[in-house]
């Protein structure tokens, strides 16, 4: 049985209590998304400064339930620093490793295949790997990141450096 | 179709010991512990009864109905239309003729809305909601408002999340349809849809009341309302899902235009058009979801059975109970959006939809802790975003109080709610 241990890892806990890059940005420069969950009404607004082709730094905004904001404040720390591409492989790691078709959804047999620390390079990220034996939370994990997946797309837009 | 149903108990002995083992559902543990199913405001368990008498179609008399002279045909049809005339006389319909099947309260909502609403309203005119609505009596107000350049107007609430009254001649100035719920899904208020019907009545205005959250609860009676069209559902009131009704005035009905068009709902088809049938069938098109009709009168037999006025006075003691409990319990930490008590001014203003806050800890984490101790309960938006926005909140926890709810389902709820908070205490 998945037990609450299993969702609420202490490093998520964490980022719920101490979210990091938590904040605003000036727009613009800066680009700002929004992103919604239409089910619980938790919102996020993923601020993006893109620098070069690299994310100098990131704001988060909104309010929502312990593990969307602290999928969001892993995230922030995840991809600050990286080019746009590597922030693509990052969040291309992550939504497979939330994604229930990789699993199965077998009632409480959707363990991960491997739950080691360190095993898909995500780091901390790995901690959200859970959530996934709690499928109507996994639009929570993922709001910020789809939300990410949008803002990627519009700071390329806006960077002639790209 | 013959449903054993026991006999009527007098108020205020209201067996729930005896009562919860005729849900099959509420049997079963989760997490390693028995259930305390506390959402029934999203949908209601379902009572042994209504599971057998769906099976007993299926298994005796299925036969599509108003088709064959057969025999099993016809019975199909007499528990469809008996189901129709239970329906009738359990809202305190005038006539059999007046209730129409559809899906859900939805799509009652939406019939009015497509066939009334597009017959009878025009640009400028102002369709009147409240801000306790469900989004179903929102949406379909807004589309029409978007095609024809119909004004949506909104009724407010007050700070216990009951409407709040006080500018009501001025906002039915122009006022041609008042939308309004008769039970809130959110705050649990019960508006007073007779005041409201008359006063919408004096400005010529037709009243359409979703009674969604009220019908499973209270004692109902359209006529006393004096509503014109009212929308129910049958899986919040014991019954199964995909099946609901509108029980709309005669005259207003005969007016309207078909909604849906296909099999049944005509008196007529050439190949120049089609002749609409008479009320109720002009609004049934297609085959009717017939064995979820049919478990839908057992449902209503068990209500019947127990006596609406029973079942209001248990939930309205639960009701108590868990108010006083949880503000025992919890004090500052627990904030209940809605009427703070059961009964104002000599009336009941209050159901047992409790939308709580606790501490900082957001809904969705409340009952997924709430979960572990078999509590299920609702955390979300509940569909009422409008509302929401009022209440300063992005959503709520809600735990709905039933007929086979009692005080150690409140009991069991308020342990978890401790448990909750020390879990996320930082």
């Amino acid at each position: 049985m998945a037990g609450l241990e299993d969702l609420y890892r202490e490093i998520i806990l964490d980022h719920y209590r101490n979210p990091r890059n938590r904040g605003e940005l000036e727009v613009p420069p800066a680009t700002m998304t929004e992103g919604f969950n239409p089910l619980c009404g938790d919102e996020i607004q993923v601020y993006l400064q893109v620098t070069d082709g690299t994310i100098s730094e990131v704001r988060i905004g909104g309010q929502g339930c312990s593990i969307s904001q602290s999928s969001a404040s892993m995230m922030s720390t995840a991809v600050v620093g990286k080019s746009i591409d590597e922030a693509r492989d990052v969040l291309r790691q992550f939504k497979e490793m939330m994604s229930i078709h990789e699993h199965g959804l077998e009632g409480d047999d959707a363990a991960p295949a491997d739950d080691r620390p360190g095993a898909s390079g995500l780091g901390d990220l790995e901690a959200l790997r859970g959530v996934v034996k709690f499928p109507v939370r996994i639009k929570c994990a993922t709001l910020g990141w789809n939300t990410l997946d949008q803002a990627l797309v519009l700071s390329e837009a806006g960077s002639p450096t790209e | 179709m013959d449903t054993e149903v026991s006999g009527k108990p007098p108020v205020g002995t209201f067996d729930v010991a005896a009562l919860k083992a005729e849900f099959p559902l509420l049997q079963r543990e989760v997490h390693g512990r028995p259930i305390v199913y506390l959402d029934s405001g999203a949908t209601s368990q379902k009572p042994q009864a209504v599971l057998d008498a769906m099976d007993r179609y299926y298994a005796e008399i299925n036969a599509n109905v108003h088709r064959g002279a057969y025999h099993i045909a016809e019975r199909a049809t007499m528990a469809v239309e008996s189901a129709r005339a239970s329906l009738a006389r359990f809202l305190g319909a005038p006539s059999a003729e007046e209730v129409v099947f559809t899906k859900n309260a939805t799509e009652s909502i939406n019939l009015v809305a497509h066939s009334w609403g597009r017959t009878n309203l025009a640009e400028g005119d102002v369709v009147l909601l409240t801000m306790l609505e469900h989004h179903a009596n929102i949406v379909p107000w807004q589309q029409l408002a978007a095609e024809r350049g119909v004004e949506v107007r909104w009724i407010p609430v007050d700070d216990q999340g009951r409407l709040d009254l006080a500018n009501l001649d001025a906002l039915l100035h122009g006022v041609r349809l008042l939308a309004v719920t008769a039970a809130s899904n959110v705050t649990g208020a019960l508006p007073p849809i007779r005041r409201l019907a008359d006063a919408a009545h004096a400005v010529g205005a037709t009243v359409l009341v979703d009674a969604s959250q009220w019908v499973p609860h209270q004692p109902t009676d359209v006529t006393g309302w004096d509503a014109d069209f009212v929308a129910v559902t049958g899986h919040k009131m014991l019954g199964p899902t995909g099946i609901g009704a509108l029980w709309g005035r005669r005259e207003l009905l005969d007016a309207m235009p078909p909604f849906l068009g296909g099999g049944s709902m005509i008196q007529n088809v050439t190949v120049d058009g089609f002749t609409p049938a008479e009320v109720p069938t002009r609004f049934e098109a297609g085959t009717q979801p017939i064995a979820e009709i049919v478990g839908w009168h057992a449902a209503i037999d068990v209500l019947d059975g127990l006596g609406m006025e029973a079942v209001a006075a248990h939930e309205c003691d639960l009701t108590e109970y868990a108010l006083r409990t949880l503000a025992d319990r919890f004090g500052d930490d627990l904030a209940i959006h809605g009427p703070a008590g059961v009964v104002a001014d000599g009336a009941v203003v209050r159901g047992g939809t409790l939308s709580l806050a606790y501490r900082d800890v957001h809904p969705h984490d409340l009952s997924q802790v709430l979960d572990q101790h078999g509590v299920c309960v609702r955390a979300g938006h509940h569909c009422a975003k409008p509302l929401m926005k009022v209440l300063g909140v992005n959503a709520t926890a809600r735990a709905s109080l039933y007929l086979y709810n009692d005080e150690s389902d409140v009991d069991a709820l308020a342990d978890a709610l401790a448990d909750a908070g020390d879990f996320f205490a930082s």
